[in-house]
């Protein structure tokens, strides 16, 4: 890299905010809502007639009561506490794609067109988001060579459970689920593979990387069977590692009489150079709020695009969209589909935020998005391969795709200084903690970053000059990595709670009871 | 009140690794080692552990033996120790190590952090057994025991967040205490063998990233692990059980008395065997269907040969490779970093027919298929 980045200096608001529920006194209101005149009362009766007695609550909810002011400060601290997408280069999310979503999309999706309707209006009041799923459908089916999509996973991992789903109606439909159930996935295909299959009652058996960082081919081979329901599989898979042999592995699970499911939750680095299809798979899903840029991040709301070969149709989810030539329609006559796996049509709103990014793109721009995602990945590559106490495993001298596995072993070793306390680290510098690696941590010590179309060469530099930094901290005084951040919203928190059942809540009430005992 | 931290530093620790004597047992090969020119390895290292417990210095008594075998490297960072016991300096044996561990048990200290290798591991695992927690710092030149942190570091900071108490993230798991006989292995024939199991202080699953979920802890994976054997335990089959924790929740789970270093034999739900010895097995397997369940030596990967040589390779022979059920938790297959399963069992052949690729059982439904070389 030539000529120095020069780092900034950042600091984090504190504002030490208590959580709202600890806010306010008894009697503060942001809204009076005015009584209702005696005359309408009197001409229509009160406003809880309105509501069926058996579904009035009986005591009042404990809400928080504060004025309005008090609550636009409280979220604004809030706000301003948090390390979002917006403040920050936000490249270290590997295998989230953190995007920048174009504020058109947004604007879209917040028309009164789109927050105004309702899934249980008529289909013939509807025609303009039903025409937008439909076409989204065709895209999808374009880009992945599938026959047809559903929309209604809300997630990456709902997508992938309404796989295995589907893979056991397909082989029910044979007479073969009592004999078929075993589904084949690698140890760095995104866990939710192996997950979702098992939660839908299949056995999972799970392959490790050859020496070269491939899923083991001859593992495949020995484990493939009568038993083999079917393949969920990455591509790339977590390390940003291609394996190129990937139609030998989906017609080895052929053979037997399995069907191969295409994981491509992050698709950036193959948007228009590989398909699912020639690859020979039968079904595959896109992660929406990653690949196609509607944001992401605190759980939602999210879009699980599934999609499956003509054959296998049948067993999507109910209602699945369709266009007569001149009107759009919801098909609920699907005799063998699994139903329904959520809601209504899913998130259509996210539909709506990628559908106006793919006709933004054009054909041209997702091809673009994948070539400058790939290059930007290599680029970074470079950068940090040369930072001391940064290596990497596996398939030595091999390009990456979209994004790399690289591990601070060799730091930890020299200094003591792990890949933990390294993103603590980075929050000082107004840096995202980067994103280390799902579990069970196969790399040690490990950190993926994942450099998207969106960010530039010098955001690349930038992110690297700060590792770079931190790595020169770790050598030379390994104590103020230890013991980062110091410049944050808030310092080193004891995790701890976050798996004791003694001690976690998920909600005010369940918090008041813990803390009683 | 503060709490007590035991350090037993076993000064001869690794002499023997540097001048490739393959060990440190004995006055004997001490003496040797010394003659081509040995350094004190563990001495230092328990330094590199004490620097990262430094920071709660305030808030631990710590205990440990006169000289090298503790107070120097600990008044070398700036603790206070106080001092039990009594050595020769300069010539400490395998007996200082034990009477040590003798007084920290007496003491009840909170942990007994000790630096060495199996051998010492194995002084420490005969004296307080599961009675006190105990963690090992690496400093030995044979380190086949999963008692000890990955490094001198970590096994300071794993200490000091164990005693700070504040994390339930860091728990107690029993690891095992393995040894390799030192005078075989210089004749270049390995054997090793299981003693036992210390309670080691270990973080759990390393929960951090709230994106990436949590990993299930050791425990609950062993409990899965043995409700996926039990649920498939067909009844007209014997199942020969062998040693180590993790089949020990297949016993616990189905109510039965169970061996933890020994192997046991269950039929149709019932303990029909305990402690068995190649001759019980074979006796026992005569004209039967069988199944074998065994689990994985955490960081070394065998499977069969060490720990276990009650189920051998005649016993094995006649079981079959299809009827042998290889368990292990996820945590354990990845301590081998992609290091092949071992099998070492006395006949060749027997060898020959367990390799190529097994699955092993790593869940209530979740298989793992790893390759087997001998």
């Amino acid at each position: 890299m030539k000529g120095e980045v020069n780092l900034r200096r950042y600091q984090a608001p504190v504002w030490s905010e208590p959580l709202i529920m600890e806010m306010g006194h008894k009697g503060e209101r942001g809204i009076l809502i005015p009584e209702t005149e005696e005359e309408v009362q009197a001409a229509v009766g009160g406003a809880e007639s309105y509501i069926p007695a058996e579904m009035r609550r009986k005591e009042l909810p404990k809400l928080p009561e504060l004025s309005q002011p008090q609550i636009v400060r409280h979220y604004e601290h809030l706000a301003q506490e948090t390390l979002g997408m917006e403040e920050n280069i936000d490249l270290g999310e590997g295998t989230c794609t953190m995007k920048y979503s174009s504020k058109v999309n947004e604007m879209l999706a917040r028309t009164p067109q789109m927050t105004e309707i309702h899934p249980y209006q008529d289909e013939d009041t509807m025609q303009g988001i039903l025409e937008i799923m439909y076409k989204f459908d065709l895209i999808c089916r374009e880009i992945s060579g599938m026959d047809q999509f559903t929309f209604q996973p809300a997630a990456g991992s709902h997508a992938t459970y309404t796989n295995a789903c589907l893979v056991g109606a397909y082989h029910a439909a044979r007479g073969e689920l009592a004999q078929r159930d075993e589904i084949i996935t690698t140890i760095f295909s995104h866990p939710c593979n192996a997950a979702t299959a098992n939660a839908a009652g299949f056995k999972v058996i799970t392959l490790m990387p050859d020496e070269n960082g491939y899923p083991d081919f001859e593992a495949l081979k020995t484990v493939c069977s009568q038993h083999t329901a079917g393949l969920m599989i990455t591509n790339p898979e977590d390390t940003g590692i291609y394996n190129p042999r990937i139609r030998e592995y989906v017609a080895t699970v052929h053979d037997v009489g399995g069907l191969c499911f295409y994981d491509q939750a992050n698709a950036n680095g193959i948007l228009g150079i590989t398909r699912a299809r020639e690859a020979g798979f039968d079904a595959c899903h896109f992660n929406l709020h990653k690949t196609f840029s509607s944001p992401h991040g605190s759980s939602g709301p999210g879009g699980g695009a599934y999609g499956v070969r003509e054959e296998l149709a049948k067993f999507l989810p109910t209602p699945v969209v369709t266009f007569d030539g001149k009107k759009y329609h919801l098909d609920y006559d699907r005799p063998d589909s699994i139903g329904k796996v959520s809601e209504f049509l899913g998130n259509v709103g996210v539909v709506l935020r990628a559908y106006s990014w793919v006709m933004s793109m054009g054909a041209e721009g997702l091809l673009e998005t994948a070539q400058v995602s790939v290059i930007n990945n290599n680029y970074l590559v470079k950068l940090l391969l040369a930072i001391p106490g940064v290596v990497r495993y596996y398939a030595e001298g091999k390009l990456r795709l979209e994004q790399t596995r690289y591990s601070w072993e060799k730091l930890e070793k020299d200094t003591g200084c792990g890949t933990e306390d390294v993103r603590r680290r980075m929050m000082d510098f107004g840096l995202q903690a980067y994103f280390m690696s799902h579990y069970p941590w196969v790399v040690p010590e490990p950190f993926t970053p994942e450099p998207c179309e969106t960010y530039s060469k010098e955001d690349c530099e930038y992110w690297a000059a700060v590792l770079r930094q931190i790595s020169k901290e770790a050598y030379t005084n390994p104590e103020i990595v230890k013991t980062a951040p110091h410049n944050s919203t808030i310092h080193k928190v004891n995790l701890a709670p976050l798996d004791d059942p003694k001690r976690w809540a998920m909600t005010w009430r369940a918090y008041l009871k813990k803390r009683s005992k | 009140m503060k709490k007590k931290l035991g350090l037993i530093v076993n000064p001869i620790a690794g002499m023997g690794g540097r001048v490739g004597l393959k060990g440190s047992d004995g006055q004997e090969i001490v003496k040797r080692a010394r003659e081509l020119g040995a350094k004190p390895e563990s001495p230092r290292r328990a330094v590199d552990a004490l620097r990262n417990i430094t920071r709660i210095k305030d808030n631990v008594e710590l205990i440990t033996c006169p000289y090298e075998m503790g107070e120097d490297e600990a008044k070398e960072c700036g603790f206070n120790p106080t001092v039990i016991g009594s050595i020769t300096r300069g010539r400490t044996t395998s007996h200082d190590t034990e009477n040590a561990a003798k007084e920290m048990l007496r003491l009840k200290v909170d942990l007994l952090l000790f630096a060495g290798g199996d051998g010492t591991a194995r002084d420490i695992y005969n004296v307080i057994g599961d009675k006190i927690p105990a963690l090992g710092i690496p400093a030995g030149v044979k380190i086949h025991s999963a008692v000890y942190a990955t490094s001198p570091r970590n096994a300071g900071d794993l200490a000091a967040r164990y005693l700070e108490g504040e994390s339930p993230d860091i728990r107690l798991r029993e690891a095992e205490v393995m040894d390799i006989d030192e005078q075989a292995f210089r004749e270049n024939r390995l054997t090793a063998r299981l003693y036992g199991y210390l309670k080691v202080p270990y973080e759990r699953g390393m929960i951090q990233d709230a994106k990436a979920g949590s990993m299930l802890g050791e425990e609950a994976s062993m409990d899965a692990i043995a409700y996926d054997i039990v649920n498939n335990m067909p009844d007209d089959y014997l199942y020969i059980i062998g040693p180590g924790t993790t089949t020990r929740a297949i016993m616990g789970k189905l109510g039965l008395q169970n061996t933890l270093l020994g192997v046991d034999a269950v039929y149709k739900g019932e303990l029909v065997g305990s402690d068995l010895n190649e001759s019980q097995l074979l006796k026992m397997i005569a004209g039967k269907k069988v199944k074998i369940v065994v689990s994985v030596i955490g960081r070394q990967g065998y499977v069969f040969g060490r720990g276990n040589q009650q189920i051998s390779a005649k016993v094995i022979k006649k079981v079959g490779k299809e009827n042998i059920i290889v368990i292990a938790t996820k945590n354990k297959i990845l301590s081998l970093k992609g290091s092949p399963l071992l099998v070492d069992t006395d006949d060749g052949e027997v060898n020959e027919m367990l390799t190529g690729y097994i699955q092993v059982v790593s869940g209530l439904g979740e298989r793992f298929v790893l390759k087997v070389v001998s």
